[in-house]
């Protein structure tokens, strides 16, 4: 597997899809974006917050096995074994959170999910603060069933904020935002609160 | 902060800020308004005007009701880590949030400033309807401005815009200012009267218990005097004095000094006095047997001149009355009446026609009562027993005119303190004011009534004050007694009990379009007398011939009357309200 060089946020290649998310494989392994990121695939653009990475054998049948017994540091089984990072592949999972739609972004699914092999890119600050400049997509993060998704949510909120001129202009309003969907869930939303602060 | 983009909008065309949106409610309870979360509950005072923007109507209402809500009940009981102040400010308006209640009460024009009638709302705003602050615009579209039958008595609480009185509507029905102690009811009337005063629409008969209205009135807050109608208006004000030794220690002598013969006084006068001076009702009765006995305008002076018991006694069993009753009520009268030196064998003058004569000219009469006004029954007694005579004047007159001729003679107002005592459930059956005050305008005849104690006066009389103009009031009965049969009673009481302790009335009935909380105009700094005169005078620039009072001589300049020596050089630099 190699990088792309002239390409440097172009990270991953859908290897599986449905409707409201995909999963990606990583050109390098432990090359995943941050939990909560915001990537985009295809064009017109396909926007996706990652939910879940996976570090794992490529061939499910096959057991990773451990091999450090006799090595003085983890870096030294990585640089004597080199085919492991052949052997393995780090995965994302990503929520399908919007598309484009000409000039418009539009906070919902997109009619088609993205093809398999599609190129995966992390967004960089710009394209961040522009897609949450609307905040609608939360509401496909608060309603997703994945485990962990208000960690993810608060995760994705707080990277947002840094794409900000006013990041905590930002998170007040993303909050306001959270609390229209959470309003009967108090708790649940207190605790993503927590989070974003 | 955060604003949800779409709400700014619609808001700015309405004018005033925005506040938030309707979520339910109804005509009778009012609609509520969940606040926009920039809004907050504590700068949304309950009787604050709102404007909301339906579809196809504008509403304009009063706030009734403020609550705090949450979307989740479990924030009642867990509130978060509300320690946290992102967390706070997050929760605010969002989860935790402000709802006020708005009664809808009148349809404004779609376009501000048409000059279309207002009419009662008879429908509430739909969903999601914007609700923002009443502007000043919309106020004075409410309100209106001042004219020749509009009068500008103060501005809204925290708002800029004017409060006017319907001067028409006031005069035609018998009206009330009530408030405790010191709450500003005699200023306020002061105003109220230079109002009427300069509409023309009515004569005034002002009994003025404490000296306020007629040549000046004290300001005790502020250790000044306040100009009288007198200084204000020398050519259309008569004062008359009951208190010889009182009147004349000032500039201006009183234009005709009262007394009252012992023969005007009839039983009537004496019913009226009977739980004032603790009379039972069985002998205050009497008087009546007894203007039979001695004779129609010679009873009283006959009964108070008997001196010893055996007199009363014989007397009692002349005419049949109980002894000891008759012996107290001797007492009692004596007591009262036989020192008061306007009490005269035979009066130098006819009082009512002196009455009469003035305000057949069309001039205002201030009856002073100096040192009598802390005399109640003295009071009672003059008042009573002119408005009585002077009543019956205007009876007869009106019955004889629109026979004639259709046309109606100036309706006269008559202002009273303390009116309670008059109007009592005992005494408003049988007095005169009872019978004005029930009979509206039959006889082109109302009633100002000033009290602080409304609870005293008999709720079928309050319900026919038209418009009342209610100071702070404590007393949870006085409250009650000047709420009856008034819709909407639950939010006007929260109004009243949030006024201030001063110069604050909410204000409601006939003169009003709806019941406003007013900031009263100040009174008794240079600029208040010369923004009150700039009206006057260009009210009258526009309808000199229509008057029928240019005829008595002006002794001195209006717009320049003589400044008396504790006013004088005296310029307050507080704010002109009115420009
Ligand atoms: N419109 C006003 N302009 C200026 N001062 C006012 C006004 N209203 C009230 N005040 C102040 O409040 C004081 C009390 O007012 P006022 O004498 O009218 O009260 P009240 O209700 O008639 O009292 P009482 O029941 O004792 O007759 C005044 O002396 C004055 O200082
Ligand atoms: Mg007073």
């Amino acid at each position: 597997m190699t990088t792309n060089n002239q390409e440097p946020n172009r990270i991953a290649e859908v290897v599986e899809t449905t409707t409201t998310g995909f999963t990606a494989q990583c050109y390098e392994l432990y090359g995943a974006p941050a939990l909560g990121s915001l990537v985009r695939v295809g064009d017109p653009a396909v926007y996706a917050v990652v939910h879940n990475v996976t570090t794992a054998a490529l061939d499910l049948g096959r057991r990773v096995m451990a091999r450090g017994a006799s090595e003085a540091t983890e870096e030294a089984v990585y640089h004597n074994n080199p085919q492991i990072s052949r052997l393995l592949a780090t995965h994302i999972e990503a929520l399908v959170v919007g598309h484009d739609v000409g000039d418009a972004t539009k906070y919902r699914l997109p009619s088609s999910p993205p093809r398999i092999h599609g190129f995966v890119y992390c967004c960089d600050a710009n394209e961040i603060a522009a897609f949450t400049d609307g905040l609608d997509y939360l509401h496909l993060l608060t309603s997703a069933s994945t485990p962990a998704i208000d960690e993810v949510i608060a995760a994705n909120l707080r990277l947002a904020a840094e794409s900000h001129s006013d990041p905590d202009a930002f998170r007040i309003r993303a909050g306001k935002a959270l609390a229209a969907e959470l309003a009967s869930d108090i708790a649940r939303l207190n605790a993503i609160l927590r989070g974003i602060s | 902060m955060s604003t949800n983009g779409n709400q700014s909008d619609p808001g700015k065309l309405m004018g005033g800020t925005p506040l938030g949106t309707v979520v339910g409610g109804s005509l009778s309870e009012g609609v509520e308004v969940k606040l926009n979360d920039d809004a907050s509950v504590e700068d949304i005072p309950v009787g604050s005007y709102v404007v909301i923007q339906g579809e196809t109507k504008r509403f304009f209402g009063m706030v009734n009701e403020v609550k705090l809500a949450a979307t989740d009940a479990r924030l009642r009981t867990t509130p978060a880590n509300l320690t946290d102040p992102f967390v706070a400010e997050v929760l605010s308006g969002t989860a935790a949030y402000g709802t006020i209640t708005v009664r809808p009460r009148l349809l404004l024009p779609m376009i501000a400033g048409s000059d279309v009638e207002l009419a009662p709302a008879r429908t509430v705003p739909a969903h999601f309807a914007r609700a923002s602050k009443a502007s000043d615009a919309d106020v004075a579209q409410v309100f209106g401005v001042e004219d020749d039958r509009h009068f500008a008595v103060g501005t809204p609480l925290d708002m800029e815009a004017v409060v006017c009185l319907d001067l028409k509507a006031f005069v035609e029905r018998s009206n009330g200012v009530f408030g405790k102690s010191g709450t500003g009811k005699s200023f306020l009337t002061r105003l109220l009267l230079i109002g009427v005063l300069q509409s023309r629409l009515s004569s005034l008969l002002i009994f003025d218990m404490h000296d306020e209205y007629g040549w000046a009135g004290s300001d005790a807050e502020r250790g000044r005097q306040v100009k009288g109608l007198k200084q204000l208006f020398p050519a259309q004000v008569a004062v008359f004095a009951l208190d010889a030794e009182k009147s004349m220690g000032r500039p201006v002598k009183p234009d005709v000094m009262v007394e009252i013969g012992y023969g005007d006084i009839e039983p009537e006068d004496i019913m009226v006095l009977r739980e004032t001076l603790n009379i039972s009702e069985v002998a205050a009765e009497s008087s009546y047997s007894l203007e039979r006995h001695f004779g129609k305008g010679k009873w009283l002076k006959a009964f108070l001149e008997l001196e010893g018991r055996d007199a009363i006694f014989e007397l009692a069993n002349d005419i049949n009355i109980n002894t000891s009753a008759l012996a107290s009520f001797h007492s009692r009268l004596t007591n009262r009446f036989a020192r008061l030196p306007f009490l005269v064998e035979k009066p130098s003058q006819d009082s009512v026609q002196a009455l009469m004569d003035q305000l057949d000219k069309g001039n205002h009469v201030v009856l002073e009562f100096g040192r009598y006004g802390d005399d109640v029954p003295a009071y009672m007694l003059v008042a009573n027993l002119l408005t009585r005579r002077i009543y019956a004047r205007y009876r007869d007159r009106q019955m004889t005119e629109s026979v004639e001729n259709g046309k109606s003679t100036t309706p006269l107002s008559i202002v009273i303190e303390e009116a309670h005592r008059f109007l009592s459930p005992a005494v408003a059956s049988q007095s005169t004011f009872g019978i004005i005050a029930r009979e509206m305008r039959k006889y082109n005849v109302t009633l100002l009534v000033v009290d602080q104690r409304p609870s005293g006066i008999d709720p079928e009389v309050m319900s026919q004050i038209a418009t009342k103009v209610c100071c702070l009031l404590d007393d949870d009965r006085d409250v009650d007694a000047v709420m009856t049969g008034t819709s909407g009673s639950r939010e006007l009481r929260s109004v009243l009990a949030g006024l201030e302790s001063r110069q604050q009335a909410l204000i409601f009935g006939n003169a009003v379009p709806i019941p406003v909380a007013v900031r009263i105009r100040d009174y008794g700094t240079t600029d208040s007398y010369d923004s009150l005169m700039r009206t006057a005078s260009r009210r009258s620039a526009g309808k000199k011939t229509a008057t029928s009072i240019e005829d008595t001589p002006s002794p001195s300049d209006r717009s320049e009357p003589a400044e008396p020596q504790a006013a004088a050089g005296r310029k307050d630099d507080e704010d002109e309200l009115f420009g």
